[in-house]
């Protein structure tokens, strides 16, 4: 298929095409292309319709800013709606549709909706369907949700994969323009670190749209010289496709890197994007500026584009969107369009200028007026011109060049609050106020339009930005034409002039929303959706102040901006997530048996990021209350060992280190015997209860302290502030060691008798009674920690040895347990055992306890002070009849005691306010032969044989049940004394 | 002597090594590690004792790559001692005999799986990988600093295409992961 409005030259490759699919329709396009260009080099004006009224819409512009021509890129789950035509870069066999239609582009069976348009004016929505009301959520919204809208998603897991990663420079520049690559070539040369960050594929910026030259050569060349002496340069990284997104806090900014978007297929293991985050400490913001159209009657039909636009269109791509073409400005760079696209040998009908005073022209014809209307069901055929002297004309074009003068890209200099300043020379606001921190403005951005302005202004920021000395290398010679502009929005008297071109916003409906009483900015846009969704507004914004200004007497400036807020363009959630997907969402941990424990079979559970062995299923065991019920009585009968790595250690020293532990327990330590453990409560600052465990003192000056799994992070942190902030004069050094040991419950009657065969020194009941500690040797000589602790109730010793070595230790035990049957067993059976011995737990240990809750009221010592000794004792923490943790036992043991159940009195009404307390852990228990659980009941402990009913409405649950100690088993503590 | 042998933190007999052209990941299993904090009131005497065995006391993102013991700082008078584990396996009993009560030593030699990245692309996977300066760093820099959410030493050694991870053992799959995904992504 021909390209029919394809012209000579350009900055793409005549001699490479690329096929690509539009709407299933195959079309050809070239190398250095965007989908936008290369569409219209075949014919191909209409790309998208309209978010409201399914109008039919072309591209505005260019750029990034694009409010129009947005497609679904890609097919299946790589589909990607909203896709800029204008910046997606044209590939061989890319494909992409149009969205937001029903039915094909051309008959959009929504497009009935722009024959309603007098009912559906900004907020029509709010008023219409207010009744009934049940309807709003069930009925209007799912409507008006599935009319409405942009492209649609895929619902399929995005397959791509995005990298995150960090940048650190001396000078981060914004924009690859003339500004922009002058700053480059001072700072480069200076040999400070550099990043060069443009969105576009190709450096240059507006060099690459424009005719005019520097020095002696086009503007083009120029900035491909620049950009291969920056290429040679180590210290300058270079990066195209990247759009820097946002301007945050400490000179860092967000960027996101294109690395894939342009190629057909991806390399493997390569990002399709990477989000950066680049540390700078100054910056300049060449950014350019943004062109403006102006609103009148129809101006929304394809074809109509901004003057700019079609300017890069013709310079850049080689395309025009038509061959008879018209400009309507009220500026000197509108003719600026027409002189090129004449040189290129496009009909120019005429230029439309607003201004008497407008340059003339020998090449065409250029009309003192205004565009009143357009024609053209698809796209333009017609403008219809109201001449100065009141006469009109009708002139037969294809394609309108709009130029309603240049608005300076502020946005990323308002990012931390900053607001923008009118500059009436422009008739625009530029960067003023207070700029984020290090940052230089430059260029078109900073209001400075002309090219010598853009390269001095690049040039002279980069020099102070790095504190540079001497004078400035002489720059080339460059067009420095003043702007001559007469600040001209709208014409006056049409109805259906279109603001904003993607939310399909109108003066009209700016009017409206004025005459009904939207008189601030942001309201305006809240209730018109003027300057919303993805080009947020970067070509409307200004028409609709202005029209504001007018309607409310004041100027532009005293209406203002809205709040300009990253990210500057449309960003893919899956480069905000980068790999912390799916498996990769959190680090895992595993201990160091866990090879061993996957021989096994283990079935594993997450808790704290670690992988923890659940049950160990053996063969015939179908259900895994037949492996834990197995485990737990095994451990009972003879032996079992359990990996228990993942409870948090400490390593507490220093001469204070007793007086340290003093203070974070609130049961005493400073008297612990060398070589003894103690379990320990530690309660937060408002006496609450924050986490148990034991310290082992191995020394004078040395401890070591066992968190929970899940507490071992906030424990220590909470350590740390002690010592750091609370403590600071003591003598104690801490650090974690949870991973440094490995660490094995042994447990059971032949516990010991096992450990015998494995531990190098005397661990008889004399040599080594319950809650003794000590460094040791096994094995002949690998030095390990022994503590004789027990969660379980039963005789039971915990051995540690350097990490390294566990999974041999784990081996040892095994083979040296055989003769005893020895049970691996898991979390499950684990917390089976600690409810059948009345341990808390995380369930019990829920942040809402006291001390006094859990029974252990007694261990805040009277005799020092200790964290969160002061607040436990307050008198709502210690009121008569306040919850005591009992045990729950079924009346009929066929019954469950589901954990979360609440305990009601037998015979009293079962509400929440008659609540007696609730079960927070339960279990079967296979040693009893039915179902227990822990909970606290209000006044527990003198209740001890009630019988009342454990309740939970919501999953039916209502069972009868008595009231016992928590001591399931072996309540005196027989058998871990043993 | 006993019989229980090793494992590396990737739960293999041999250290991992994965090669590629532009980057060489290495399990570096051969470090013996021991953190060492200053008693309060005794810090000059603890950094007279560092001094002798490094021939420099670590400064604040410092690392002094003595051999065979090295060090590099981690915090206000803490710092991570590292040495061959072949000759330093008690590496934390040896110190406590150097530094005596002038400092709290622990073993740390289990907590810890350390990778060496070398070869040319070690900066452009560091970019990927972590938040440091990786290209203002010199030999000697050390960086505290967070891989895949996982608290992290970085230290760039002498030879200009080298960089040393300590990360988490326990996490070594994970930060093992985030290596080989950074090798490939920036292959």
């Amino acid at each position: 298929m021909t390209q029919k409005n394809r012209l000579s030259g350009g900055q793409i490759d005549q001699n490479e095409t690329h096929s690509f699919k539009f709407d299933g329709k195959t079309y050809q396009g070239q190398k250095g292309d965007t989908l936008a260009s290369a569409l219209l080099a075949n014919g191909v004006r209409l790309m998208g319709r309209s978010f409201k009224y399914h109008r039919p819409r072309g591209v505005l512009t260019a750029g990034s800013e694009e409010p129009n021509a947005l497609v679904e890129l890609r097919s299946g789950a790589h589909q990607e709606p909203n896709t800029r035509a204008t910046t997606a870069e044209l590939f061989d066999g890319l494909v992409a549709k149009s969205q937001n239609r029903l039915g094909s582009l051309r008959f959009d069976a929504m497009a009935i909706n722009d024959r309603f348009s007098n009912f559906l004016t900004a907020g029509f929505y709010y008023k219409t369907f207010m009744w009934p009301k049940a309807f709003w959520e069930k009925v209007y919204e799912p409507i008006i949700r599935k009319a409405a809208g942009l492209g649609s998603l895929s619902l399929l897991d995005d397959p791509d994969v995005y990298d995150k990663g960090f940048l650190h420079c001396d000078l981060l520049i914004i924009g690859a323009g003339p500004a922009g690559l002058s700053a480059a070539l001072i700072a480069g040369r200076s040999g400070a670190q550099v990043i060069l960050a443009d969105e576009d594929f190709r450096m240059g910026g507006r060099l690459n749209s424009e005719t005019i030259e520097i020095g002696d050569t086009s503007g083009a060349d120029w900035a491909d010289a620049a950009m291969a002496e920056l290429s040679a340069l180590t210290n300058v990284r270079i990066m195209p496709r990247t759009t820097i997104i946002g301007a945050f806090d400490h000179g860092i900014y967000g960027a996101v890197e294109r690395v894939s978007d342009h190629l057909a297929t991806p390399e493997t293991g390569k990002p399709r994007q990477i989000l950066w985050r680049i540390y700078s400490k100054h910056t300049v913001l060449a950014a350019g500026a943004i062109e403006r159209p102006i609103a009148f009657e129809n101006n929304d039909r394809p074809g109509i584009m901004l003057a700019s636009a079609m300017r890069t269109y013709a310079n850049r791509f080689a395309v025009t969107a038509d061959q008879r073409v018209a400009i309507f400005t009220n500026n000197d760079d509108g003719h600026r369009t027409a002189a090129d696209l004449h040189a290129k040998g496009v009909k120019i009908a005429a230029v439309i200028d607003v201004r008497a005073d407008a340059p003339s022209s020998m090449d065409y014809e250029v009309l003192h007026g205004q565009v009143v209307d357009t024609k053209g069901r698809l796209g333009l055929t017609f403008a219809e011109v109201k001449l100065a002297n009141g006469t009109t004309r009708t002139l037969d074009v294809g394609a309108l060049g709009v130029s309603g003068g240049w608005n300076p890209n502020v946005h990323m200099t308002c990012h931390q609050r900053g607001r923008p300043v009118w500059n009436e020379t422009l008739a625009a606001f530029v960067p003023g106020g207070e700029l984020p921190p290090g940052m230089i403005v430059a260029g078109a951005a900073n209001g400075d339009l002309s090219t010598h302005g853009a390269l001095h202004g690049g040039a002279q920021a980069a020099k102070a930005a790095l504190g540079l000395e001497g004078r400035l290398p002489k720059l080339p010679k460059a067009e420095d034409a003043p702007v001559n502009i007469t600040p001209f929005w709208y014409v006056q008297g049409a109805s259906r002039a279109w603001l904003d071109q993607q939310n399909d916003v109108t003066v009209k409906d700016v009017k409206l929303s004025h005459q009904e009483g939207f008189r601030s900015v942001e309201h305006l846009k809240r209730y018109t959706t003027l300057g919303m969704a993805t080009d947020q507004g970067k070509t409307s914004n200004m028409g609709g102040l202005a029209i504001m200004a007018e309607l409310a007497g004041k100027t532009i400036p005293e209406v203002g901006t809205t709040i300009f807020r990253p990210p500057y363009t449309p960003t893919a959630i899956g480069v905000l997530a980068g790999r912390h997907t799916g498996q990769d969402f959190h680090p895992k941990r595993l201990t160091p048996s866990h090879k061993w424990a996957e021989e096994r079979g283990a079935v594993f559970v997450e808790v704290g990021n670690w992988l923890r062995a659940q049950w160990f299923p053996i063969e015939g065991e179908t259900h895994w209350r037949e492996s834990v019920d197995r485990e737990v009585l095994a451990v009972r009968k003879s032996v079992g060992v359990c990996d228990v790595t993942t409870l948090g250690k400490i390593d507490v020293q220093g001469t204070d280190a007793a007086e340290f532990l003093n203070k974070v327990y609130c049961n005493g330590f400073a008297k612990l015997a060398v070589g003894k453990t103690r379990y320990g409560l530690m309660l937060r600052e408002d006496g609450m209860a924050m986490d148990d465990g034991t310290a082992g003192r191995l020394a004078d000056d040395h401890f070591v302290v066992t968190t929970t799994t899940a507490n071992a992070l906030p424990v220590y942190r909470h350590m740390e502030f002690v010592r750091q902030c609370l403590a600071p004069d003591m003598d104690v050094q801490m650090i974690s060691t949870t991973e440094a040991w490995a660490q094995y419950a042994v447990a059971g009657p032949n516990a010991r008798e096992l450990l015998k065969q494995i531990v190098d020194v005397e661990i008889s009941n004399d040599a080594f009674p319950f809650m003794a500690c000590a460094n040791i040797t096994i094995c002949g000589g690998l030095r390990a920690r022994l503590f004789r602790i027990s969660f379980s109730g039963e005789l039971a010793f915990e051995i540690a040895v350097p990490t390294a070595y566990g999974d041999a230790l784990m081996r040892k035990i095994m083979d040296a347990g055989a003769e005893f049957d020895v049970t691996p067993y898991g979390t499950e059976a684990l917390g089976v055992m600690r409810i059948e011995k009345g341990h808390a737990a995380g369930n019990e240990l829920n942040g809402t306890t006291t001390a006094a809750n859990l029974g252990m009221g007694r261990m805040v010592s009277g005799l020092k002070d200790s964290i969160g000794k002061v607040l436990s004792q307050r008198e709502g923490l210690n009121a008569e009849g306040d919850l005591r943790q009992v045990g729950i036992k079924p009346v009929d043991p066929n019954d469950p005691v589901p954990a979360g159940g609440h305990l009601m009195n037998a015979d009293g009404p079962v509400d929440a306010a008659h609540d007696q307390g609730y079960a927070t852990s339960a279990c079967y228990s296979p040693n009893l032969g039915h179902a227990i659980a822990i909970g606290f009941l209000k006044n527990g402990s003198d209740r001890m044989g009630e019988r009342m009913r454990l309740v939970s409405p919501l999953t039916g649950v209502d069972v009868d049940v008595e009231i016992v100690s928590a001591h399931f088993i072996d309540p005196d503590g027989e058998r871990l004394r043993a | 002597m006993h019989n229980l042998t090793t494992l590396t933190a990737l739960g293999d007999t041999k250290p991992r090594v994965d090669t590629f052209p532009h980057i060489t990941i290495t399990e570096n299993d051969g470090v013996a590690l021991a953190s060492v904090a200053a008693r309060v009131g005794k810090e000059a005497a603890c950094q007279k004792v560092l001094k002798k065995l490094l021939g420099a006391v670590p400064e604040t993102g410092r690392a002094v790559l003595h051999d065979p013991e090295a060090g590099f700082c981690m915090g206000p008078d803490q710092w991570m001692l590292g040495a061959p584990k072949a000759t330093h396996e008690m590496i934390a009993v040896q110190l406590k005999d150097l530094f005596g009560d002038n400092a709290s030593v622990t073993e740390q030699s289990g907590a810890w799986v350390c990778f060496d990245l070398r070869g040319t692309a070690m900066e452009d996977m560091s970019e990927r990988l972590c938040n440091i300066p990786i290209r203002q760093m010199v030999a000697g820099d050390a960086r505290r600093t967070v891989i895949h959410q996982l608290g992290c030493f970085a230290i760039r050694r002498t030879d200009v295409d080298h960089l040393r991870i300590f990360g988490p053992r326990a996490s070594a799959q994970t930060l093992h992961h985030a290596l080989l995904t950074a090798a490939h992504s920036t292959a």
